[in-house]
Order: C-alpha cells, then structure tokens, then sequence
C-alpha cells in the first residue's frame, strides 16, 4: 500500500473522489468534499446516517486512499479510558518488581504501557487513520474525553506527563444517531449526513463490489432495495445487503433458476428479519418484476 | 443563522471561511457544502436550513420551510429545537397541518393536586435495574482492582495491603411512556401527561411519545421544570388531540426510526392507551410483538380496566395478550404510579392473569 501525504491526496474535491473510487468506494460530490475539508482543515470527519450506508467503509477508503493502518475504536455503552487511551500491565509490572530485588525498577516504563487506539494514533499520526466507530453508543463522559482529546491531540498520563501528536491526525468518528451528540462534538468536527445513494449510484456500487453480477441485474436490484426501503421495515436493507442480494440471484442464476425466481429465492441474504420477510413477501413478486421490467 | 437558533460557534464560521477558500469558490454549490459541513445543521432540521440558505445567499425569500412529504403517519421529533424555530415553523406549516381524515384541536391544562411529586422522588431508585460495563468501588464481591492495587503496593514499599475491589455499576433502565392522545383517551390524557412530566423530572432517562393517528416526541418538551409551561408546549406541539388512532402504524413508524427504537431496546415501555385499534389488526399486532422483543418489559395500561367487568375480549387485544408482560388498570394516576414504581418487581406475564380471571 503505497503511502501518500494527505495533501496530495486532498487537492480537490474532485481528486478526492477518484481516488475513492479507485478504492472501490464511489463517494457523491457532497461527502467527498466533506473529506477533502475535514483533511485540509485538520479538523475529525463526523459522519452521520442510518445503518448501511457506508459510514465505517468511508473510514477504510480513506484509510486506503492514504495507505495508512485504520485504528478503530469501537465504542460501546461504558466505554472508558483504559479501553480508548492506554492501560498498564499490571501482570508484568508485579513480576518485575519482584524480579528486581533490591534494584530500582522503572514500572512506568514504555514496556508496561499498553496502547489503546487513541495512544496507538497520537504516537503515529503519520501512519494511522482513527476510527471512533459508533460514538453515538457510548454514554456522555465518553463523548467529554474525547472532546479534550479531539481538540488538544494530546493524552495526559499521569505517571508519564503528556504525550501530544506531533501532527493531526486523521479521525473519522461516525454515528447511527440513537441518541443527540453534544453540541460541542459537532463543532469541532467536519460533518456530513450520508444518505442512502440514489439508485444509480448504488447500481454502480453494486457492480464495483459484486463480483460477477451483470449491469441489469444491478440496477434492477438497486430498484428493488430502493422499493423495500420506502417501507417501514424493523431493518432496513443497507448497501452491503444489496450487494449481497445481487451476487446471491447471480449464483442461483446460474445454477439454473430464472431471473424473477432467482431474486425471491435470494431474499433472505437482503432482509434477515423473520417479521419484515413476512411483511414484504405478498409484495416481493411485484416489487421485483417492477425492477426488472 | 443564529437568529434562527441554530447555534454556531466562532470556531464553525472560521472554519466556514477556511473551507470556502480552500473550495475555491467555483460556484455557489461549493459555499453550499462548505455551509453544510462546517455549520453541521443537525439532520431532522436540514429543510429549514436550506431555506435560510437559499433566502440569504440567492435573496429567495419565497423558500418556505415545508414539511416532510405527506405520509400515513407523520413523526414529529423537536430534536432539542429552541422557541423561536418552533415558532417559524408552525407558521410555515400552518395549513398543511389540518386535513379531511383528522381531527386536529389545541388543549390546555388547568394545575389540580396529586400525588406525582412524591412519585418523582422515588422514581429514579424503583426502576428496574441492569449492570452496566462501568465498574464502581466496592469493599466486597468484586474483581481485584489491578490499577490501584498496584499503586498501593508501590507507595507501600511492596508490602500487599488488603485487596481493593470493583465491581460493575449497576444503572436504571430507561423508561419510555407512549401516550394515546386520541379521542377515546380524552378524559385521560391530562392526567397521563402530567404523569409523564413527573417521569421525566424524576427518571435519569425518560422518553415520552404522543401518539394519536401521528407520533410526536415530546420528551424535550417535558423537559422544563414548571410543569404548566412544559404542558403548554406539548400542547402546541401534538397536532393530533382528540383525533383517532392508528396505532399500528404509528407504532411500526415509531420501530422504523433507528434512533426511536434504540429508546425501546432494553427499556421498560408502557403504552398507555385502551388499544380500540381500528381496522385490521395484523399491524398492531406486528408492531407489539417487535416492541416486546427490544423492550426489557412491555407493559399496557388501558383506562377500561377500571371496570370489573373488563375482558380483554377485543379481537386485537386478545391478539396482543400474548406478547404483553402486563395488562393493568390505567384509570387512576395513583394507580399507575403505583404500577411504575412496582416495574422492577418480577409479575406472571398479563396472559396468564387475565386468562385465569376470564
């Protein structure tokens, strides 16, 4: 993966989204201009949306496009510092004093010090892209710790002093929007709202990522998926689900089914909740026919 | 855009100026996306956003805030909003709102004595608890507490001192009211608000929905401490008093929103309401049985079993019975209160108790 300076990378918009797309991510203008200002600005990239539409797959293209290591730090409800920051190894600091005897021991050493994903990245900016993955799962001191660490790029160790990036890094934080942000944390960020793609766009991103699927079937299935969203579903099928939709009708295609038929068999791999099957299967022949025809 | 109340800080216009520079600009589509992700305008508010955009920067004052395209059933979130938006986009609204189908009306609430500032008092401790990650002190049954431990150890000059222990915290489930404003309910609704108020004052997290043949959140609303201005918000706010219901639908858009129905994963939900569903049933039915997987309870209390003679005989209640984990007399705020503070108590699931009086 060869390794590239963000500016080169971020000299337009435009320059942005083909190399995206180059690594099979196909931005629209107004994300990819998100991107271009959140590297330009050294400012932490909060994407926003519903489940499925791309938002941890930015995160790697980026990391990609960059060719950086992508740290991801999956927040949780209870998330603390000792999983976001660092930790020490208490284990090996007990052995070692013991080992020593009567010599000093330094139990601060770096040895001791485990890196979590925000250390691993204020240590490397330079080689790292960092994910906060779901920020909106974690409570609200979460979201307070990482508000000093977004503005400052810097970590206080008490044992250690402070150890501050020695240049911005690139963050990307998303959210499925299950609860509101603190108005702080939208501030300091570059935000974008992803929406699901229109169904051109997700033809061709059905056609980037399933492998052997043909054009028709792409765009019939990106119809398709754009019918079943409308309704209200329990799970809404995202991207992902979509594309599996289509390399699975291309494989039972091909072992002999025929075309409508293909797709209905298909549906589980689209929609993996037994209640919206129920609800969408009177409809699914139409809806299918209709994409289609 | 402040005037507006959405609030920008000066951090977000530099930032604002910054991106327009580095965009070029080529076109007024760049200042656009410049706009929009430097200002963040939060999602449920973005209309009214592009509408200030267009009036400032094209002098397009005919741009109105309009309302989401007409569906079954419109959801209404304030997100938060402050006084002065709301007011903007009532006015805007202000004919869309009515139509053939409902039967929209405004209400307001006169304060009577009750028993609800006790029942907020003791509120936050009755709800029924669940471990959380995080982990608190604790001087028995616990794991050993490495990090301090270790320090101690230290400053003790390597001597073991007795083990310090943590052990996970243990937090109070949400709680999520959905109130039925429909006509049938009138003679309730007062009081389940004001219930409702109580909650949110009292519950660390609390959410209140308003449903009628529409679903509106009013959890901010109820948010303000005085309770006859927070009712008089949420009375500003409910399009729907006194209408219909459309249950079902309106439950199964409540689920279809991922942000809604995370309020219900793990929640003690109580829907009160006397469920006369009309029409079909399947719906409601759908919508029950998935609220009763997310929720951690899921509790119905409906005004009509306050009479004695009370069967749960209707042909969607009989349908729903099942997935309820209670079926209670909504009649008396005393004795929902009573039914709230009681929710961490285990109780044989509503099908059972209602099958044995039936």
């Amino acid at each position: 993966m060869p390794k590239r300076s963000a500016e080169t990378v971020a000299t337009s918009p435009e320059a942005v989204a083909s190399r995206l797309a180059a690594s099979r991510y196909l931005a629209d203008e107004s994300l990819a201009t998100a991107i271009f200002l959140a590297i330009r600005l050294g400012k932490p990239l909060l994407l926003e949306g519903a489940p499925g539409v791309g938002k941890t797959e930015a995160a790697k293209a980026i990391a990609e496009v960059l060719g950086r290591d992508l740290v991801r730090l999956q927040c949780y409800e209870g998330i603390d510092a000792a999983h976001a920051l660092y930790e020490w190894n208490y284990q090996r600091q007990l052995l070692a004093i013991r080992h020593a005897g009567e010599h000093e021991v330094d139990i601060y050493d770096d040895r001791f010090l485990i890196a979590r994903p925000l250390l691993q990245v204020l240590k490397a900016p330079e080689k790292r892209v960092l994910l906060v993955d779901e920020i909106d799962r974690s409570d609200h001191e979460f979201e307070a710790l990482l508000l000093e660490f977004l503005s400052e790029f810097q970590i206080s160790i008490p044992e250690r002093g402070t150890i501050r990036a020695k240049s911005q890094p690139i963050v990307i934080l998303t959210s499925n929007r299950t609860r509101e942000l603190a108005e702080a944390l939208r501030r300091r960020c570059v935000y974008h709202w992803i929406t699901y793609p229109d169904a051109e766009r997700e033809a061709a991103i059905i056609m980037l990522r399933a492998g052997d699927a043909a054009e028709a079937t792409a765009r019939a299935v990106a119809s398709a998926v754009r019918d079943i969203r409308a309704r209200p579903l329990a799970k809404p099928p995202g991207i992902a689900e979509a594309v599996e939709w289509a390399n699975a009708a291309t494989i039972l295609e091909k072992g002999g089914s025929p075309w409508p038929e293909a797709f209905r068999r298909a549906i589980g791999v689209l929609i993996k909740d037994e209640e919206d099957l129920s609800y969408i299967a009177p409809e699914l022949g139409r809806i299918v026919e209709e994409a289609l025809a | 855009m402040r005037r507006y109340g959405f609030p920008v800080a000066p951090e977000q216009v530099s930032g604002f100026m910054q991106a327009v520079t580095l965009l070029g600009p080529r076109s007024m589509a760049d200042i656009h996306e410049a706009a929009l992700a430097t200002l963040a305008p939060p999602p449920d508010r973005r209309d009214e956003f592009e509408a200030h955009f267009q009036s400032y920067f094209y002098g397009n004052t005919t741009a109105v805030v309009e309302g989401e395209a007409d569906e079954e059933t419109r959801i209404k979130d304030d997100g938060g909003t402050s006084d002065e938006e709301s007011e903007v986009t009532r006015q805007a609204e202000g004919g869309e709102l009515s139509s053939g189908a409902e039967l929209l009306s405004a209400r307001d609430f006169q304060r009577d004595g009750d028993g609800l500032a006790a029942f907020r008092r003791q509120l936050a401790t009755a709800l029924p608890a669940r471990r959380s990650f995080r982990t608190v002190r604790t001087h028995a049954r616990g794991k050993l507490d490495l990090r301090r431990s270790l320090r101690e150890i230290v400053s003790a000059d390597g001597d073991i001192p007795s083990p310090l222990l943590r052990r996970r915290q243990t937090v109070p489930r949400k709680l999520l009211l959905l109130i039925d404003v429909s006509g049938s309910m009138k003679l309730h609704t007062s009081d389940y608000l004001k219930l409702a108020h109580a909650a949110v004052q009292g519950a660390d997290r609390a959410e209140i929905f308003a449903f009628g043949t529409r679903l509106t959140r009013i959890t901010t609303a109820l948010r303000i401490r005085d309770r006859d201005q927070a009712l008089a918000r949420v009375a500003a706010q409910v399009d729907d008093w006194d209408g219909g219901t459309r249950m079902g639908p309106t439950l199964l858009a409540f689920l279809s929103v991922p942000r809604f129905s995370a309020f219900a994963r793990g929640a003690a939900v109580v829907i009160l309401s006397d469920a006369l569903e009309r029409g079909d049933h399947a719906e409601l039915e759908m919508a029950m049985r998935r609220l009763s997987a997310r929720a951690f309870r899921l509790s119905l209390a409906t005004p009509l079993a306050g009479d004695p003679r009370f069967q749960p005989a209707t042909a969607a209640l009989r349908a729903i019975l099942p997935v309820l984990d209670d079926l209670i007399d909504g009649s008396s705020i005393a004795g929902l209160t009573d039914f709230i503070l009681s929710l961490a108590r285990p109780a044989p699931a509503a099908a059972a108790i209602w099958k044995r009086v039936s």
